[in-house]
């Protein structure tokens, strides 16, 4: 299944609250083994099958999550 | 492998907006203060509006809500929010002015300056975090705790018969002719943070059609405070504050008027 | 919008209070915070009454407390603006001012004092002087104090208020008291609109054409940064010397120097009068800026064959200062009366014989 879209974390910003893992449709986020420099465990994501759906970078309280959804090819642009 | 995916033509989230600043949130992990703060500058930014709002952040754990948030602010005095920003509204009357402003701040110290600035119905848009603690100080009781609920001075849980109950001032405040809009949010779950932004995207709109005020009380959390991770935060805010506090619109534009009990009635 | 007619130069028989209302609005005031107590209750309705005909704003607060942050929000935002109180009114604003002064907002605060502690009394006193030149609220800090003595000076002084608090970015208080505010003289007002007034750049008007964020506070965490804040603001308050203003009559022979401001430099120079109509070398000192406080002028009167009489409406507050001035160089003795009672000349005479 080709990948439609994806999140970018700014793991320096995340502090590993885990309220994108709660808010993922797809359970595609978790916490990683990895620290950042502030020492949170940071999540990361783990799925090819993320939607794009935005929920998580929605409930992300410190801003580090960028989400990227391939556009479809023939609707037009929303306003 | 998705890098294809990574160009601003598939951006449908940027969390880098100009309306924020790149300082990275000092709040706690979890905390709702950094969702608050970006739906509202996402509104400002995509209302383009950055060059015409003034702000006005309050003391409490937002004390510095101006590092965050990249427009024109200035720093009130604790409660004294809703005062400074009718000094602001007053001589700039067509500029966007909001208060960003904690449960301790406009609903403890501050209540006075709140129920006054929108019985004069000063047409700002007042954003009231409610997370049920004095969040900056330590996690001490604030007006909106819940019964029984522990914090550093209510150690045994707020007895209400002594500390009385939760305070409901947005529907207190509803009751006033100068507020126009009022609706209660929270910022708990996905769904949520999208109706909290359409509301705030309701309230700029009324502030530029000059109707008064509008008061958007956010149902937020506090980890730290609460003693609780962030995710059980979640089900609290759902089993317990909800039931203080529901969310949902309690005063909307050309709807049946409140009940309110004139003189006349009661004569 | 019909446009509104400057008025020009004019002279009008006022009352205390009301003058400076009406200067306010000729100084080009842009908004007016203020919360009715007496004895000072005139300059919110003088203002209420001739603001919708004229330029300018005015609100009545819902307390003294929402008035001065009220004042804090609109001098932020880059206004002129102006509040006036009571001294209880005065002591609730405190905060406010503090935190005005930090932020260094310019703005025109104005004391039409009463007798006190407390509630007190609401005929005139001078009990205030502490509050007013020390600060008042918490912290390191100074306002511009000026104390006028006749109704002609609370008009003038409400430009050169808000001229200082301008210049130096700092809130100047008007030290009155509740009989100036009350009595009528004659007063000459300047033309509206003699003072300009540019928005300044730091203000808060939103960021125009990309500008950088403004941010007005009072918060600084770092200790370095909050220690710079308050060097920065004692420097301005030396800056501000240069500002000193005082009156000195009859001294040059003078072997008792009568020294008070406000009401009972007026009385002093009655007292003076009598004192050399008795053959006693009396001269009298008012200072006019009490913060700055002419120090220097006090030092340079003072010797051993020189008495100094201070008099005031209070139980010896300004007294400390002149003290400080003289620095044991000449003695100096105190006369005051409290609780809203004003001194007559010949009891302020018999004090001054009594310690010749």
């Amino acid at each position: 299944m080709p990948v439609k879209a994806t999140v970018i974390i700014d793991t320096e910003l995340c502090k590993g609250c885990e309220l994108c893992v709660m808010a993922c449709p797809v359970k595609g986020l978790q916490l990683s083994d990895r620290f950042n420099l502030k020492g949170y465990r940071v999540v990361e994501l783990y799925t090819e099958n993320c939607t794009g759906c935005v929920n998580c970078a929605l409930v992300c309280p410190d801003a580090a999550i960028a989400v990227y959804r391939e556009k479809k090819p023939q609707k037009a642009q929303t306003a | 492998m998705e890098q294809f995916l990574i160009n601003p033509e598939c951006l449908v989230y940027d969390n880098h907006i100009e309306t924020l600043s790149s300082t990275p949130f000092h709040y706690c992990p979890g905390c709702g203060h950094g969702v608050a703060h970006k739906v509202l500058m996402e509104v400002i930014h995509e209302l383009g509006i950055q060059e015409d709002t003034i702000g006005v952040a309050p003391v409490g754990c937002s004390v510095f809500a101006y590092h965050y948030m990249n427009v024109d602010m200035q720093e009130a005095a604790h409660g004294r929010a809703c005062a400074v920003a009718t000094g602001i509204k007053r001589v700039l009357p067509e500029k966007y002015v909001f208060s960003y402003q904690g449960d301790g701040d406009l609903a403890a110290i501050g209540t006075a300056e709140t129920v006054h600035a929108i019985n004069r119905g000063e047409n700002i848009l007042i954003m009231f975090i409610n997370n049920a603690i004095y969040g900056m100080t330590g996690g001490q009781m604030a007006p909106t705790t819940m019964p029984g609920q522990k914090t550093s001075t209510s150690p045994y849980g707020r007895d209400v018969l002594s500390m009385g109950n939760p305070l409901k001032i947005t529907e207190m405040i509803a009751q006033l002719p100068g507020a126009y809009y009022v609706t209660r949010q929270s910022v708990h779950t996905p769904k949520a943070v999208r109706v909290l932004k359409k509301a705030i995207l309701k309230a700029f709109q009324y502030q530029k059609e000059k109707k008064g005020t509008c008061f958007i009380e956010v149902v937020s959390n506090c980890p730290s405070g609460w003693k609780m991770t962030p995710v059980d935060t979640i089900s609290y805010i759902e089993n317990e504050m909800f039931k203080f506090f529901p969310p949902g619109d309690i005063k909307v534009p050309d709807a049946k008027p409140l009940v309110t009990v004139t003189a006349e009635q009661e004569n | 919008m019909e446009t509104k007619e400057l008025k020009g130069k004019e002279t009008r028989l006022m009352k205390g209070n009301e003058a400076m209302a009406e200067a306010a609005i000729r100084a080009g005031m842009d908004a007016y915070f203020g919360y009715p107590i007496t004895p000072q209750s005139e300059v919110l309705e003088y203002l209420t009454e001739e603001i919708p005909n004229r330029k300018g704003l005015v609100l009545q607060a819902e307390s003294e407390v929402a008035a001065i942050n009220m004042v804090y929000g609109a001098a932020g935002a880059g206004a002129r603006v102006m509040t006036s109180s009571s001294s209880p009114g005065v002591s609730l604003m405190q905060e406010g001012i503090s935190y005005i002064a930090s932020a260094e907002l310019p703005c025109l605060l104005v004391n039409v004092s009463r007798g006190g502690p407390g509630l007190g009394t609401i005929q005139p006193s001078q009990g205030d002087y502490f509050q007013a030149v020390k600060g008042g609220g918490h912290g390191d800090y100074h306002l511009i104090v000026l104390a006028p003595s006749s109704v002609q000076e609370m008009v003038d002084f409400v430009f050169e208020g808000f001229r200082l608090a301008e210049k130096y970015r700092n809130p100047a208080m008007i030290l009155a008291d509740g009989a100036l505010g009350q009595m009528m003289e004659k007063v000459e007002l300047p033309a509206e609109g003699s003072l300009p007034h540019i928005v300044p750049d730091w203000a808060t008007t939103g960021m125009k054409n990309k500008r950088p964020q403004n941010v007005i506070t009072s918060l600084h965490i770092q200790p370095e940064k909050m220690e710079d804040i308050n060097l920065h603001l004692q420097k301005k308050y030396q800056d501000m010397e240069s500002e000193i203003k005082f009156e000195q009559e009859d001294t040059d022979d003078a072997e008792v120097i009568l020294v008070a401001f406000g009401l009972s430099s007026r009385i002093c120079k009655k007292v003076a009068e009598l004192a050399r109509e008795k053959g006693i070398k009396a001269g009298t000192f008012r200072p006019i800026t009490l913060y700055p406080f002419p120090s220097e002028a006090i030092s340079r009167l003072a010797g051993p064959n020189r008495k100094f009489l201070v008099v005031e409406m209070n139980a010896g507050q300004m007294v400390e200062d002149v003290r400080l001035a003289v620095n044991g160089k000449s003695e100096v003795h105190f006369y005051g009366r409290m609780g809203g009672m004003i001194p007559m000349p010949d009891e302020i005479l018999a004090k001054l014989e009594s310690v010749l």
